[in-house]
């Protein structure tokens, strides 16, 4: 199997290169345009800001490829954030994969939203053998919208959708790459499917 | 519900864990990797490595132990120890590093904490604080603990959240080593004075100190080193421990 992960500025993607190691697979990173066409799997990872991510999205044309991805494409923390409609980080207008929009959290208690915390009302293959309230890890100061997409709930500060599904697009807030047994079954149930 | 965090700290040098009482005085604690390995399988949180390793090629040095920490375990961990530049921090980045701790560099220079935060995010960006009681005041202390500065310990926490500090890991040092209990008092101050998670620091000694420093410090994680490295409290027994005294756990 061939699984590309997209190539673009927003950092730290080396840790989720090793948990697919791990899992015994060695993706491509590229942001070349006939490579990731081709590829089975796709994954878009990433932490940063969206307005910076958006505009070389936008510069190297890699916004329209992504959109019109037909194989599985699996949206990691800022990832799930560029696929929803609009962010508030900057007013960045981002991919609109998703109709989903993504707020920053009111601060009502500690922002960032940093440490393990509890996935519910879990909908979709990505979460096959994941029970509810198990835990993953968290960082991040916005968040998507309770949606008719999402395939499951956290509550910090508000309840909101951690994951979300259309189609062949698959994102998750949390981190599973560095989520422990949990979020390594979550990666091998994105690569099974 | 976010849990409180559990944190073990692994001091590197040259290759190894150590750790001292006071900062002094190290002893042999095993392979940082292997060592950091076993606490993610008995449920720490999180892991902090601390390279004290004193070399020109510093960088290098960090490098390689976060690229070894990171194909080989599947939890945050944060690298410190004489981060200085946007450069130390990139190169720790991409080598698999979730976070970055930074201490004397932003007492020398606190605008790197808003250069760090705006190329990198807050949410990677940890500014350690190590801090004493000096003549009745909390004072900032500067390498490794041993050089006392003039910055009020409560100011630079507030000044570091506002230049774009993720997180604050706040040593005290006059509880580090002691295993007498956190600095409760102090680090509850902090806690309710900045909105960035507080990794509360130095002193543990039983499992009632951790209950201790999440109600009375309002400490959003709990750091230790000695009593993990020597077996004196294992983080199964701790975390269940906590548990029952209705501290937020991940079990």
């Amino acid at each position: 199997m061939k699984l590309a992960i997209v190539k673009y500025n927003a950092g730290n993607i080396q840790s989720v290169i090793y948990a697919l190691n791990r899992l015994g697979i060695e993706p491509v990173l590229t942001d070349d345009v006939e490579e990731l066409k081709s590829a089975d799997k796709i994954l878009f990872p990433g932490q940063g800001e969206a307005s910076n991510a958006m505009q070389y999205l936008r510069a190297r044309g890699l916004d329209k490829v992504i959109k019109d991805l037909k194989q599985p494409v699996f949206g990691i923390c800022i990832g799930q954030q560029l696929l929803c409609e609009h962010s508030e980080e900057n007013n960045t207008d981002c991919l609109g994969v998703i109709p989903a929009k993504v707020k920053k959290f009111p601060p009502l208690d500690k922002v960032p939203h940093i440490g393990w915390n509890t996935i519910k009302d879990l909908k979709s293959p990505l979460f096959k053998g994941v029970n509810e309230d198990s835990y993953v890890y968290f960082v991040h100061s916005y968040y998507v919208e309770a949606n008719p997409f999402q395939i499951a709930t956290t509550d910090y500060i508000l309840p909101y959708a951690c994951a979300l599904q259309k189609d062949n697009f698959y994102a998750v807030q949390f981190h599973p790459e560095k989520s422990s047994d949990v979020g390594e079954q979550i990666l091998k149930n994105f690569i099974e499917l | 519900m976010l849990t409180k965090r559990i944190i073990p700290c692994l001091d590197v040098k040259d290759g190894k864990t150590v750790k001292g009482v006071n900062f002094l005085n190290l002893r042999d604690a095993g392979d940082p990797v292997e060592l950091g390995a076993l606490y993610s399988q008995q449920g720490a949180d999180e892991l902090v490595f601390l390279d004290i390793t004193a070399t020109l090629e510093k960088r290098k040095t960090l490098v390689e132990l976060v690229k070894r920490v990171a194909q080989n375990i599947n939890i945050p961990f944060t690298i410190g120890g004489g981060i200085g530049s946007i450069e130390d921090v990139s190169a720790c980045l991409n080598a698999g590093a979730d976070k970055v701790s930074v201490n004397s560099s932003a007492i020398k220079n606190p605008g790197l904490i808003d250069q760090l935060s705006k190329e990198f995010g807050n949410q990677c960006i940890v500014v350690a604080i190590d801090t004493r009681s000096v003549n009745g005041k909390n004072l900032v202390h500067s390498h490794g603990g041993t050089k006392p500065t003039d910055i009020d310990t409560i100011l630079w926490a507030k000044e570091m959240q506002e230049r774009g500090a993720g997180e604050l890991l706040l040593t005290s040092m006059d509880h580090d080593g002691t295993k007498a209990g956190f600095a409760n008092e102090l680090t509850a101050h902090i806690s309710s004075t900045v909105s960035i998670p507080i990794i509360a620091s130095g002193g543990a000694g039983n499992m009632e100190h951790f209950t201790d420093v999440f109600t009375k410090g309002k400490a959003d994680a709990a750091l230790a080193a000695s009593i993990f490295h020597f077996k004196e409290i294992a983080i199964p027994e701790l975390k269940a421990y906590l548990k029952s005294n209705n501290i937020r756990m991940r079990i």
